[in-house]
């Protein structure tokens, strides 16, 4: 399997996530946001950052680099695309995701460790998470307050495309366990064909003991496997 | 021609800034200011003498970069 991970002024979890891709076998690239083609890959990651220095709208300035175009038709012709953090405000910028990141509601930058629920394991990012769907990761964020309207998170929820839910360590599904206000609980969504995935948590930064877990390792390890 | 972009939050969306200023303003005892929005503002210079012309172009980039028009509303005026 091979990947190319987009790198963008201003982004700072590129190296991290090309560590997590070899790690699990993936052979890795790195492509600068302006290079004018995508080289051939089978997944395409937009990390987490401060792209552009979150100018305008985080994610805004990315969605229109010169790569982009490629990487909207790599994901609009069934090619994998994973956005984490800062990747996913480019995804719903692009308009590859639906639905839209506003301001943590307590206004605060969160960086802490969270639950999530995995809500659906059958895709190639989640399979693995079958027999593990509670799961704990670190988030870093702003703005990763999910907001929709209520048209779409009944689409959301009826088509299985929520990934993660923020949830309790009991897998409790409440306001209290919802960090910034995000709509329905939600961390993560798929695009229709699942072949898209956003998700504001970080699975790059837990994938060994060493590292305080290892609960984002499965997520590499189901992307290999369906290789 | 100078053009000017206002992009503000719609009115249904939550606005935590415009919130925060409004709350600073009545504690720095400004009883009568009820609510505050925060937005954010673009001169725009277009090289095209045809006032309708340039209006259009500033309308075409606010729709497709200046604003996310899932949340966000934007008014063009003319200089």
């Amino acid at each position: 399997m091979k990947s190319s991970v987009i790198v963008f002024p201003g982004s700072n979890c590129d190296r991290d996530i090309a560590v997590a891709l070899e790690k699990f076998k993936i052979k890795n690239q790195m492509v600068w946001h302006n290079e004018s083609s995508l080289p051939k890959s089978d997944l395409v990651v937009l990390p987490g950052g401060f792209s552009y220095g979150d100018y305008l709208r985080s994610g805004a300035i990315a969605s229109k680099s010169r790569i982009i175009n490629d990487v909207i038709n790599h994901g609009k012709k069934g090619g994998l695309i994973l956005g984490i953090c800062n990747g996913f405000q480019i995804l719903i910028e692009t308009g590859l995701l639906p639905g839209v990141l506003l301001r943590n509601k307590k206004l605060r930058f969160l960086s802490k460790n969270v639950f999530l629920k995995v809500t659906n394991t059958k895709n190639q990012f989640c399979a693995n998470y079958k027999n593990k769907n509670i799961i704990k990761l670190p988030i870093a964020h702003n703005e990763g307050n999910y907001f929709a309207s209520n048209n779409l998170l009944k689409n959301l929820e009826s088509e299985d495309l929520i990934a993660f839910k923020y949830c309790d360590e009991n897998g409790n599904i409440d306001l209290k366990s919802n960090p910034n206000g995000s709509a329905n609980n939600i961390a993560g969504i798929f695009s229709k064909n699942k072949n898209i995935l956003g998700m504001m948590p970080h699975p790059e930064r837990y994938i060994e003991p060493i590292l305080s877990g290892k609960d984002g390792a499965l997520l590499f390890e189901s992307l290999n496997k369906s290789f | 021609m100078k053009i000017s972009a206002t992009v503000t939050l719609k009115k249904d969306v939550l606005d935590p800034q415009g919130k925060v200023v409004n709350q600073t303003l009545k504690n720095m005892g400004y009883k009568n200011i009820t609510n505050v929005r925060q937005g954010k503002y673009f001169e725009i210079e277009v090289d095209e003498k045809n006032k309708e012309k340039a209006k259009k172009i500033v309308d075409e980039i606010s729709k497709k970069l200046l604003t996310n028009i899932i949340i966000e509303d934007y008014t063009i005026n003319l200089k």
